[in-house]
């Protein structure tokens, strides 16, 4: 097809579609707008490849999100409710471990019920031993444990799993810093990833969930979960323009084995619904 | 309180204060304003331009009410077409004329479909009924004992049994609510994605065997664009009744209501403000209406 500046209104539905948001729908356009000019295409697809290496060039991918730091490493699982932060978590156990890693399970979820129960069970399937307490516990003790018991038992890694909290409730991002504060109390540099869990489906309160939960805890990486479904997760783009935080795994189903380290071009494609080159 | 969507309309208008009509070019630049606002509450980018189209219909030419200024006036149309695409009056979950009532809690992984279960079996016990709940997700890890915890405090019976199909759950659930003289089944089913051909028709092979006379679609406050193919998906292969829209505690502005509304015409029945089974409360239309405008 030929390409038109009218189609323009097209890029910018399909941008707002994936749930970019205004802001990083904007500077994106700008810049398309910009090579438009300079290398005049004329067909439609021309333009949409312009376009796919505009917005991954404006993303950047952790070099490796495998990589551990810290003897042992810390892990901490953050995010608002229902995410996926626990699911993750037990991904997570079980891919260090597959890489060789020794590994342990944190359930700083006291909180929502049978919380722990389920973080048991990922760690069941994953061959990883959990620490836990009775619901109603203080998350932060849990915590603790954790890195006691990974220090006592020269693990490679702890990934501890937090409770689902809205980022506008002023107490429970209290007790997340207060959760991180003790970690590191515990264990000097720790937590040393902070992962902050995002569902692909969330649309522009995604950006407020970043913004308040880096300001609480130092975020470190996002996981992009439910990219199995027809949501495409722009919003972690959106993030990353704004906030400068990486993007290291994205989840893409509920088993043990659907976790996918970030593919900044993979994404992209999607995003613009363009086949995976062959 | 004065927002930024008000604030910004104020200044567009600043300058044609006192015309008395709203012309064309005036009502397409305050709705420039109004659409950035839709879209950043995550209303549907089809379903903004769709309703934009019948604001600025409704707009243009229309006399400003001398107590008005221009901004007001474009901001009380907007805010009429939404509440009344929102639904004007209070929605209801309906019980049936020969009981139990079958309830069916469904949608996307970690919506807060359980929780809602459970907050709507406390709510319906507040009003005089004796629900039963059904732990029909027999996938997520801890999913059955996450129901039992919940319903344990609110002293509801839970049905449950270990190596059973969702659809043969369903059928003990109506088995057991005779024996139990129980007048409301409510079902918590596991998270699917509406793409998911087989847990798709899992839904549909329970409500063939355990028609539901509610089946409620449980949607997360904070999603985005893709909350219209959701509940487009669901609507076609079940007979959804209503919407149970979760975590309005949180601050997202909560667009999808609007765009679920639009595009399936579902009245939302009702919403989840916390993680306490308390937390349950009515949809109200015009409190809707001003939290998607950001007022
Ligand atoms: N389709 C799909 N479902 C997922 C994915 N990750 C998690 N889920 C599902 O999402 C739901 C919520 O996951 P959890 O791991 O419990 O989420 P959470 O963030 O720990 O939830 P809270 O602790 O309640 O805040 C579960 O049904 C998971 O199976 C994913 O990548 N794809
Ligand atoms: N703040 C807040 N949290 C909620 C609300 N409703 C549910 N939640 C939380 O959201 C998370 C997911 O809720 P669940 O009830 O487990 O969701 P679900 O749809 O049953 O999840 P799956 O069975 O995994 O698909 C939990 O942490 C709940 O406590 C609400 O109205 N407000
Ligand atoms: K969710
Ligand atoms: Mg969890
Ligand atoms: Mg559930």
């Amino acid at each position: 097809r030929q390409w038109s500046d009218s189609l323009y209104d097209d890029l910018e539905e399909i941008l707002y579609e994936a749930d970019l948001g205004a802001q990083a729908v904007e500077s994106i356009l700008d810049q398309l707008r910009q090579r438009v000019r300079e290398s005049r295409p004329e067909r439609a697809e021309d333009v949409l490849d312009l376009l796919r290496q505009v917005m991954v060039s404006m993303l950047e991918s952790m070099p490796n999100p495998y990589e551990l730091t810290g003897t042992p490493a810390i892990w901490l699982m953050v995010g608002v409710n229902g995410t996926g932060k626990t699911t993750t978590a037990g991904k997570l156990a079980e891919r260090m471990k597959r890489r060789g890693h020794s590994v342990i399970l944190g359930a700083a979820d006291t909180f929502r019920a049978a919380a722990a129960e389920q973080l048991m069970e990922w760690g069941r399937r994953a061959g990883v031993d959990v620490v836990h307490q009775v619901e109603g516990a203080d998350p932060a003790a849990v915590a603790f444990d954790t890195v006691r018991a990974a220090s006592a038992r020269k693990l490679d890694l702890a990934v501890i799993d937090t409770a689902g909290r809205l980022h506008n409730k002023a107490h429970l991002m209290q007790e997340l810093g207060k959760i991180a504060r003790v970690v590191g109390r515990e264990c000097p540099g720790a937590p040393h990833q902070v992962w902050l869990v995002i569902d692909a489906t969330t649309g522009q309160n995604g950006l407020e969930q970043a913004r308040v939960f880096q300001e609480a805890v130092n975020v470190t990486g996002i996981v992009l979960t439910k990219l199995d479904g027809t949501a495409k997760g722009g919003v972690a783009f959106a993030i990353h323009q704004a906030l400068n935080i990486p993007i290291g795994f994205v989840g893409v189903g509920e088993k043990l084995d659907d976790l996918m380290t970030f593919d900044p071009e993979g994404y992209v494609r999607a995003i613009l619904g363009m086949e995976e080159p062959h | 309180m004065f927002d930024a969507l008000t604030e910004k309309l104020q200044q567009t208008f600043k300058r044609m204060r006192n015309k008395g009509r709203l012309t064309e070019a005036d009502v397409k630049e305050a709705l420039r304003e109004v659409r950035l606002a839709l879209l950043e509450a995550d209303v549907n980018f089809k379903v903004v331009r769709e309703f934009l189209g019948r604001v600025e219909a409704r707009a243009v030419g229309q006399d400003v009410l001398e107590s008005l200024t221009p901004d007001q006036a474009v901001i009380r149309i907007v805010r009429d077409e939404l509440i009344q695409l929102m639904g004007s009056h209070v929605e209801r979950v309906h019980m049936a004329s020969n009981p139990p009532t079958v309830i069916y809690m469904v949608g996307l992984q970690g919506a807060g479909k359980t929780t809602a279960s459970a907050k709507l079996a406390r709510m319906l016990r507040h009003q005089g009924r004796q629900p039963l709940l059904v732990a029909a997700d027999i996938y997520r890890p801890a999913a059955i004992d996450q129901l039992k915890v919940l319903a344990d405090k609110i002293q509801v019976p839970v049905v449950t049994e270990p190596s059973k199909t969702p659809v043969e759950l369903a059928e003990l659930g109506k088995a057991a609510s005779r024996r139990m003289a129980k007048d409301v089944i409510i079902i918590d089913t596991a998270g699917r994605l509406h793409v998911d051909d087989d847990l798709m028709g899992e839904l549909e092979a329970m409500n063939a065997r355990i028609p539901a006379n509610e089946m409620l679609l449980v949607v997360d406050a904070m999603t985005g664009q893709d909350a219209v193919r959701v509940a487009e998906a669901f609507k076609e292969r079940l007979p959804l009744t209503g919407v149970v829209m979760t975590k309005l505690d949180g601050d997202a502005r909560g667009g999808a209501a609007l765009s679920i509304r639009e595009v399936t015409q579902l009245p939302i029945k009702l919403v989840g403000s916390g993680e306490k089974l308390e937390d349950l409360e009515p949809f109200n239309p015009d409190r809707m209406a001003s939290r998607i405008l950001g007022m």
